[in-house]
């Protein structure tokens, strides 16, 4: 443990802690764009600088380690100006169409711009001109929005693994892409959406079919319906359906996804989905109240349970249903029904 | 499995056979690759070049159904050149000898005939595994979808034992569940022999705590499996069935078979949220709430058993699973009733030692892996720390047997079958999500090139792929990543659901169709 000073409060922090860390812990918002938890620390879009009392210049505070006696000033005249003048570095060529963006409320960039008080654009910067990238059927990269983090790039081979984009051209034409400019459709990308997840901004987007504001939404931590791997995640809903959904740092998943989990949730909200219990009569269904479709199946249970015993049941449980459903499901068998003829596709 | 997913950072080989991780389990293979990045090597044995063989350090093309085999030579090297973990097996395992004198037979030059592979590959897949410190075996239904495929298991936990990998951190044998609850589904006691924890229904003393439990009067009769099931309803044994959110019309090998023990019955009960092929066939169909709509648990392939929460209410009049259940309970006389599924849980946690320690408020933030026995464990990372749990781990020493259908005149190719990263199990969910359809739509059959020309195939071409039991038509998809006279289908798809080929052989002790193999013949259709 060292002690260190942050903003005239002496605490206490382990020594490995990096300035950025000691913070979070603290509750100390630092702002971020580049930053991200599960990768080595980047240092690249600057914002998160601090003033250490003896250094002249304003270190990164994601990058710099706490050191016994550190004085730190984490949002003094100084820091706030070095923001500032990042911030307004990056819209100097930003379109700045926060009234038709998708990412609105949820943007970084900006979040900041407000926080620090920017009031308008001051350097007035060529504005890019790249064509929109809509060829996944998930999501959209619009590379004019993109501020150049890194993140997306750095997810999809470091931690994804998949390394289906980079950076294209250097300088200010420097922008995430595929190799050969080549659509997004025609590259590697398996469509898992962890570089859209990380991006700050609106330059990586689900492609959305509602729309939604997302101060209009609420956040509900669950598990992946679909495999084993449990990934934890939360669904952002509105209106009493699911518009998107965002990784959460799991055991098992430390924040990422796959197609599935991310883009696969349509079903929930899907005209197929069966809203009323059905009897089939001469061959048809037809539409019943539960109170029908109970009372027969009841009637049933007893009536083949008379004429031919016990034995004569038997249930499919199921591996998509609940711990609970599942308990259930083996006690209306065997406590209810009277046998062990429970069984499920597990072999499958 | 035997270990976290998390450990798979920590291992120094990695060993997956029989798992297309990348498709099936995508975020753990995020993860696989992530270490290997970082310097863990990684061996992969399959009957297609996955994508993961791109990243191994030795990768072994099998021949379906032979995993055995390939284990079995595995040891044979171990053993040969005194690579095994000698005090790990002393202390803690036991009948090593009879493992010994039977992978004697299974030289790397004979198991390289059987398996189609190189017996250099296998000497050098041997010695990275028995060298590396912790080295971790995954597997999924490649291993456990054959005749064999108990068998396979075993010699895959022998392979484990021999080099002193189960009870260590980031080593271990982890099968890889399929669909998100399988593994609960186990848990709770889904299955004909197994009340809640694994207990046994015929175990007199079980059988009373339960009794005692739900306060009724229960059976010690081994239940039966699905297949007996089907054999059942067909003979007109079973009347009733009650399926619960589960495509038996679809996921089941011979689908012919099963239509016609369904159709048989006297009623059946279809629970889900779709109608599936499944459902169209019952008398009455409920429509349950989807994993959004209601609270609950799953537990996952590494055993922590985590929340799921209501985010929306039930789309229409559907009801979450345990409602429908209780309401059903209560009409036939148990008057037991639950506000909530944590009440479940609790009841969960009374009768199953496993999970004794678990209830909703420890969950809430971070989910716990069984076992789990009291409210004070904080849940197991990894099984058979200091000791297996049935004391000392033992060998099973097995032998390579050949598939139930091998080709011949009639059927000359091995059709395999599998999952992909777009699709999940039936496609009741993924089938309907517009994106995941636009990137694959319809079924296929992956073909190596120098098969299609003998058969004057080309990419796209409208084929009839036909076996012993049925017949389907579908698409021709020209590959390189499975060898000649061996092809692949995944088996989403209704059109040309690959289970009217499939073949209904059980693995005679897990009762495991053998989905893996089978011999087929196919035509084009002009
Ligand atoms: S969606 Fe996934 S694979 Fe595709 S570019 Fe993004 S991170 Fe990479
Ligand atoms: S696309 Fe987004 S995540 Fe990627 S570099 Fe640009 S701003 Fe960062
Ligand atoms: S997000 Fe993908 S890997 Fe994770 S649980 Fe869902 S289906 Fe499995």
């Amino acid at each position: 443990m060292v002690s260190i000073t942050i903003n005239g409060k002496k605490v206490k922090v382990p020594k490995d802690y990096s300035i950025l860390e000691a913070c979070k812990e603290l509750g100390i918002n630092i702002p971020t764009l580049c930053h991200d938890e599960r990768l080595e620390p980047h240092a690249a879009c600057r914002i998160c600088v601090v003033e250490i009392v003896g250094m002249e210049k304003l270190p990164t505070s994601c990058s710099t380690k706490v050191e016994e006696g550190m004085e730190i000033y984490t949002h003094s005249q100084k820091v706030r100006e070095a923001r500032k003048e990042i911030l307004n570095l990056l819209i100097s060529n930003h379109p700045l169409n926060c009234l038709m963006c998708d990412k609105s409320g949820d943007c970084k960039l900006q979040k900041y711009c407000y926080e620090y008080n920017i009031k308008e654009v001051e350097y007035v910067g060529e504005k890019k001109n790249y064509p929109i990238d809509d060829s996944n059927p998930f999501y959209i990269s619009d590379q004019n929005k993109c501020i150049d983090c890194g993140k997306c790039v750095r997810v999809c081979s470091e931690l994804q693994c998949t390394g289906a984009i980079s950076f294209s051209e250097r300088g200010f034409n420097t922008h995430v892409g595929v190799p050969f400019e080549m659509p997004l459709e025609k590259s590697d990308c398996v469509s898992c959406g962890n570089c859209v997840s990380v991006c700050p901004v609106g330059a990586l987007i689900p492609k959305r079919k509602e729309r939604f504001m997302y101060e209009e939404t609420k956040r509900v931590r669950t598990t992946c319906s679909y495999c084993g791997v449990g990934c934890q995640m939360d669904l952002i809903v509105k209106d009493n359906k699911i518009v998107e959904v965002h990784p959460a740092m799991g055991p098992s998943n430390k924040g990422l996804l796959c197609v599935k989990g991310k883009f696969g949730y349509k079903f929930v909200n899907h005209p197929d989905r069966l809203k009323k219990p059905l009897i089939k009569k001469n061959g048809k269904f037809v539409e019943a109240s539960w109170e029908e479709a109970y009372s027969l199946i009841t009637d049933k249970i007893n009536e083949i349970k008379g004429k031919y015993g016990t034995e004569s049941f038997a249930g499919l449980t199921s591996a998509r249903c609940t711990n609970e459903e599942n308990y259930l499901f083996q006690k209306l068998f065997r406590a209810v029904i009277g046998n062990n003829n429970v069984d499920h596709c597990a072999r499958l | 499995m035997t270990n976290s997913i998390e450990e798979v950072l920590g291992a120094d080989v990695i060993f997956v056979t029989g798992s297309n991780t990348t498709e099936n389990h995508p975020v753990i293979a995020a993860q696989m690759r992530q270490a290997i990045k970082r310097g863990t090597k990684l061996i992969v044995a399959d009957p297609r070049k996955i994508e993961l063989a791109k990243d191994a350090e030795v990768f072994l093309q099998i021949k379906p159904g032979t995993n055995v085999a390939l284990f079995n030579g595995l040891m044979n090297v171990i053993i040969e050149e005194g690579l095994q973990d000698k005090e790990y097996i002393k202390e803690r395992t036991e009948n090593y000898e009879d493992l010994e004198k039977l992978v004697k037979d299974y030289t790397p030059e004979r198991v390289a005939e059987i398996c189609g592979v190189d017996a250099n590959d296998i000497r050098k897949a041997a010695r990275l595994y028995a060298k590396a410190d912790k080295a971790g075996i995954f597997y999924a239904m490649g291993i456990t979808q054959h005749k064999s495929g108990t068998h396979g298991v075993m010699s895959i936990s022998n392979l484990a034992l021999l080099c002193g990998n189960i009870g260590v951190e980031s080593g271990g044998v982890n099968p890889l569940r399929g669909q998100n609850n399988v593994q609960g589904a186990c848990d709770m006691g889904g299955l004909p022999a197994d009340y809640p924890g694994y207990q046994k229904v015929n175990e007199s003393e079980v059988k009373e705590k339960f009794e005692k439990a739900w306060g009724v009067n229960l059976s010690s009769k081994v239940g039966l499996t699905i297949p007996e099931m089907m054999k059942a309803a067909e003979k007109g044994t079973i009347k009733f069935m009650y399926i619960m959110g589960e495509n038996p019309m679809f996921s089941d090998p011979d689908i012919n078979h099963v239509k016609k023990a369904l159709e048989n019955l006297d009623f059946l009960v279809v629970q889900d949220i779709f109608l599936t092929e499944t459902a169209e066939l019952a008398d009455v169909v409920l429509p349950a709430a989807s994993f959004a709509e209601k609270d609950g648990t799953f537990t996952n392939t590494e055993r922590r058993v985590q929340r799921i929460r209501k985010a929306i209410e039930p789309v229409g009049e559907s009801k979450p699973d345990w409602e429908i259940l209780m309401d059903i309970m209560n009409r036939l006389g148990y008057k037991k009733k639950y506000s909530h599924p944590s009440e479940i849980m609790d009841e969960i946690a009374e009768v199953t030692p496993q999970y004794g320690g678990i209830n909703y408020d420890r969950i809430e933030k971070i989910g716990l892996q069984w076992p789990c026995p009291t409210k004070d464990h904080p849940g197991t990372k990894y099984l058979h720390k200091g000791k297996c749990a049935r004391g000392k781990g033992l060998f099973m020493a097995v032998d390579h047997t050949e598939s139930a259908e091998q080709p011949d005149a009639d059927y000359p190719f091995i059709l395999t079958t599998g999952r992909m990263l777009y699709h999940y199990h039936t496609r009741t969910m993924t089938g309907r999500v517009e994106g995941l359809n636009k990137i694959s739509s319809e079924s296929y059959i992956e073909i190596n090139p120098s098969t299609a020309n003998k058969l004057g195939l080309k990419d796209g071409d409208k084929v009839k792929v036909s076996s012993r039991r049925g017949e389907i038509t579908t698409k021709v998809k020209l590959v390189d990543i499975i060898n000649d006279n061996i092809v692949f289908m995944p088996f989403h798809y209704a059109d040309g659901a690959v289970n009217y080929l499939t073949n209904t052989a059980l693995d005679s002790i897990a009762k495991i169709p053998e989905l893996k193999v089978c011999a087929v013949n196919i035509k084009k259709i002009s």
